[in-house]
């Protein structure tokens, strides 16, 4: 069995067989990884395309490396420099892009929803890479992948998200994917950078970051994103840093092994110590190299939907 | 539906090769055993044991292969399909390498073994051990090294292999 979708839009939409679907898929290309020769030929027939209009680093070669890992073609394009500032829409560019015999879409976007938009109006698969302030679905399968890796099934584990829940899209993301894993997942961090009635998405809430520390065993700690603050939420970054930081002491004093986690690119000394970021119990580059892993398994088995509609 | 093997004519076949088996590679030094995924690996679990059994050696490398990204028809069915664990806990490099499947049909999925295995390292040699060969129903160039039974067949019918771990009796069948 593969997947229940056609694309990965958001995690929202994905069954929790999905969700196990593509982790025993990752788990076959992560061995991939370890050989000495790190490749498939699998999708030496589909040509991808990788969208962005945002900004990115590890997403992107994380998504290029993917790619080319399962033989796939690829084809980049970001926005800067492109005929997006000539006024050219985005349906527009992407039917121009297809035009040119592309099986797959990978889309990065700062409107929130425009994958969902895209999806409506063209035929082949897309992956969201980051929309806005919605989903981003690939990150929040390798967190859980990396989790899982740490504590096996996430049934039950206890799930802490620190930091700005209001702007991110990788918190989103992560509730969806641990409610549907069965995991209990609490939100933290100052109350103007957590929204109002998140409890309906099934999380608890708690602003006392010691006090969450203390309840999980997943610290995922995000990433403060002032450009999209269009008005002040804390005065300033050391008052955030002092408040809701996280620091090596901070986790010393916990009577237990607390894994920390974070999607990068880290603000180091704000939500995140240098030395918390670098201990042991980081594994912030587990889950880059996951990130393949799992970019790998959506790919491919997302490949080849769009012959079957 | 006619019975290829019965219980007893399976084990005296399995017992049979393991033979063979142990007739070219006496000692097992440089010689490794990979079944493939899924099927293969119920016929190779079976003769790993019994080539313990019969040499009394517990060391011989056995590995598990799976095929998924290697095949040719990817994108042609119309459900893609989710592989199964490779696992060969050892270097192939320079080894005698025993593919192991169940059924030997158009040599399709030997092909894409072999282009699995050699990214794994470069093998000394290659032979493949099947238990049913379905005989002039070849599409590549690929014949076996080791075989169960040899039987001739028309493409609609089916060769199905029961075993008890899993389907509780040992027995292959020809289905119409």
């Amino acid at each position: 069995m593969s997947l229940s979708v056609k694309h990965l839009l958001g995690i929202k939409e994905l069954q929790t067989e999905d969700i196990h679907t593509i982790f025993r898929t990752a788990d076959n290309f992560k061995q991939v990884l370890q050989r000495q020769i790190k490749k498939v030929p699998a999708l030496r027939d589909t040509t991808v395309a990788n969208i962005f209009f945002e900004n990115s680093t590890r997403t992107r070669i994380s998504f290029e490396l993917a790619q080319k890992r399962l033989s796939a073609d690829v084809v980049n394009f970001s926005a800067s420099g492109s005929s997006v500032s000539k006024g050219e829409t985005l349906i527009d560019t992407v039917n121009n892009i297809l035009a040119m015999k592309v099986d797959m879409v990978v889309m990065r976007h700062s409107a929130s929803g425009a994958p969902w938009f895209l999806a409506n109006h063209i035929d082949a698969s897309i992956i969201n890479a980051g929309d806005g302030i919605n989903e981003h679905p690939t990150q929040a399968l390798l967190d859980a992948f990396s989790m899982r890796e740490k504590l096996g099934d996430l049934k039950g584990k206890r799930i802490t998200i620190i930091g700005d829940i209001m702007h991110s899209r990788v918190a989103l993301s992560n509730i969806y994917c641990l409610n549907k894993l069965g995991a209990e997942v609490m939100v933290a961090g100052p109350p103007t950078l957590i929204p109002k009635h998140i409890e309906g998405l099934g999380v608890k809430v708690e602003y006392d970051v010691k006090k969450a520390l203390q309840w999980g065993e997943v610290a995922n700690v995000l990433r403060i994103q002032l450009e999209r603050q269009h008005k002040p939420l804390f005065s300033t970054l050391r008052e955030y840093a002092l408040y809701y930081g996280i620091n090596k002491q901070m986790l010393d004093d916990l009577q237990k092994e607390m894994i920390i986690m974070h999607p990068g690119p880290i603000n180091r000394g704000v939500e995140l110590s240098s030395d918390a970021a670098d201990s042991k119990q980081s594994i912030i580059l587990d889950q880059v190299e996951n990130g393949v892993a799992i970019r790998m398994a959506v790919i491919y088995l997302l490949s080849g939907k769009s012959e079957l509609e | 539906m006619k019975t290829l093997l019965d219980t007893k004519q399976l084990d005296i076949t399995l017992q049979r090769l393991a033979h063979q088996l142990i007739e070219n590679h006496t000692q097992f030094k440089d010689t490794v055993l990979i079944g493939i995924q899924p099927r293969g690996v119920w016929l190779s679990d079976r003769i790993a044991g019994l080539l313990k059994g019969i040499t009394g050696q517990q060391s011989i490398p056995y590995g598990k292969l799976d095929i998924t990204f290697y095949r040719d028809d990817v994108h042609q069915g119309n459900e893609i399909h989710v592989p199964s664990q490779t696992e060969i806990p050892f270097s192939i490099e320079d080894k005698n390498v025993i593919l192991v499947d169940d059924v030997l049909h158009t040599g399709r999925t030997i092909r894409s073994a072999m282009d699995a295995l050699i990214d794994y390292g470069r093998p000394k040699s290659v032979e493949l051990l099947v238990l049913i060969d379905r005989r002039f129903s070849r599409e590549l160039p690929i014949q076996p090294d080791y075989v169960g039974r040899t039987v001739d067949t028309i493409i609609t019918q089916k060769v199905k292999v029961y075993w008890k771990e899993k389907d509780l009796k040992d027995e292959v069948v020809l289905i119409d």
